[in-house]
């Protein structure tokens, strides 16, 4: 039966850290990997643009020697036309190998991967899931620390509507000796479902907190988000709290020395340039990563040996 | 009248009261050629009132619609006016077309004709959440 990725708990754990393997094997040994899709194509489907993702996807697919078609918009799409999700996956399987489907509609690329005869990676539905995101957040976590347990792991930013952090937090949950740090303005802290039934439900040690600084002494990792203007409900609040969650050099005075900076990008301004040169900052790495785990993943629903 | 003797038909037993009319509309009771009767507010020991539905045919009905209602719903199959058979609809593992999505970003909202699927991701406290966005399906 083919698989799809839809969600990143549609993985075990076991599965995950296989991927990781795969692609850490991929950095080490890219040329044993780059005829593996020789003659496969996949086919990027994005209803809306997301040039980075996209271009992750196809760069995997092309260093491991397959082809890619698609569209970036769903103004050059079928979709304009009024075509279902349904009938387009059906007539992409006549097409491709495998799909990586955008769509601003939450659960459409479950729809697609229901009706696609060929395996559906969801590259992000809406506000709802984005599993590359959490596999890249997991093989950077990895690489840069040798380990997915026994970390303290730092969230900060907006924790109520940052999808990234909650997958990030239900993936990390899964390893042992994970503790969080949750840090936002009261605003934006993560909602009552992330809580209760991720942390508290699981056990997991977290605590809550609104300062950046205070926090910081203990964590392994920082994972940023950005705390955006239209998240709040009058100008003055926005003001008075933006700052407290920008990351300048001044509030790593007493961070670890090891300490890993992760961003899932694109960063506006809550990571200032300052600390781009910081070995500690490892956002652009994470985006080489992304296309790493991609490759992993593209070979594992492919079923390449 | 069919209030008093059901010969062949069924006696949906135990609905919460208030409830009766809904699930009269819900399981396309209107629709119906037989005799249907729609109990209010009958006295019941276990929760005071209860509403009762009598359907003079045996029909098949949409077990997951009443589990969803309330599981303590009985359904008793009357025939040759006995009771033949008591079910108890359990919450069900998933519902199909029973409620609607209303998150307006979940494609169901833009693909009219997906079914509408929620699937029981806690059964103790009865929550339903949409296959496709995960958005709580409140009772109606
Ligand atoms: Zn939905």
């Amino acid at each position: 039966m083919k698989r799809d990725l839809i969600d990143i708990t549609d993985l075990s754990v076991a599965e995950i850290d296989e991927l990781i393997a795969v692609a850490e094997d991929i950095i080490a040994h890219p040329e044993v990997y780059r005829e593996k899709c020789r003659y496969k194509k996949l086919a990027t489907l994005f209803y809306e643009p997301s040039t980075r993702t996209r271009l992750s996807f196809e760069s995997a697919m092309y260093e491991l020697g397959g082809q890619v078609l698609g569209f970036s918009d769903a103004t050059s799409s079928s979709a304009t036309k009024g075509e279902s999700v349904a009938d387009t996956a059906k007539t992409v399987s006549c097409f491709a190998d495998i799909i990586a489907m955008r769509h601003p509609k939450e659960g459409a690329p479950l729809v697609a991967s229901m009706n696609a005869s060929i395996p559906v990676i969801n590259a992000g539905d809406g506000g709802h899931h984005h599993p590359t995101q959490t596999l890249t957040d997991l093989l950077t976590i990895k690489r840069e620390k040798g380990r997915l347990d026994k970390l303290v792991v730092g969230c900060c930013g907006d924790l109520k509507f940052g999808r990234t952090v909650h997958s990030l937090i239900g993936a990390m949950s899964r390893y042992q000796n994970v503790k969080f740090v949750l840090i936002s303005p009261e605003e934006l802290c993560i909602p009552e479902s992330v809580r209760t039934d991720l942390l508290e439900r699981n056990g997991i040690e977290f605590v809550e907190t609104t300062s950046l600084e205070e926090a910081m002494p203990q964590l392994d990792i920082l994972y940023m988000t950005r705390v955006q203007r239209e998240r709040f409900f009058n100008e003055d609040d926005y003001v008075r709290l933006k700052d407290s969650y920008i990351l300048t050099p001044d509030k790593l005075t007493n961070a670890k020395w090891d300490l890993s900076i992760l961003h899932p990008l694109p960063r506006v301004n809550e990571i200032s340039i300052a600390i781009d040169n910081d070995p500690r900052a490892c956002y652009f790495r994470q985006v080489l990563n992304g296309k790493f785990i991609r490759m992993a993943l593209i070979l594992k629903l492919l079923e390449v040996e | 009248m069919i209030i008093g003797t059901i010969i062949d038909g069924i006696v949906i037993d135990h609905i919460p009261a208030g409830q009766g009319m809904y699930l009269y509309e819900k399981l396309g009771l209107d629709k119906l050629q037989c005799e249907v009767a729609v109990i209010k507010n009958a006295p019941s020991g276990k929760y005071g009132k209860k509403d009762i539905l009598k359907i003079n045919e045996v029909i098949d009905l949409n077990y997951d619609m009443l589990g969803y209602i309330d599981p303590l719903i009985t359904v008793n199959i009357i025939r040759g006016g006995q009771r033949v058979e008591k079910i108890h609809p359990h919450l069900p593992e998933t519902l199909t077309g029973v409620i609607r999505c209303k998150n307006p970003r979940c494609i169901t909202s833009v693909e009219q004709e997906l079914p509408h699927v929620f699937r029981l991701t806690d059964r103790e406290k009865g929550v339903y959440r949409c296959m496709y966005c995960d958005t709580m399906g409140g009772k109606r």
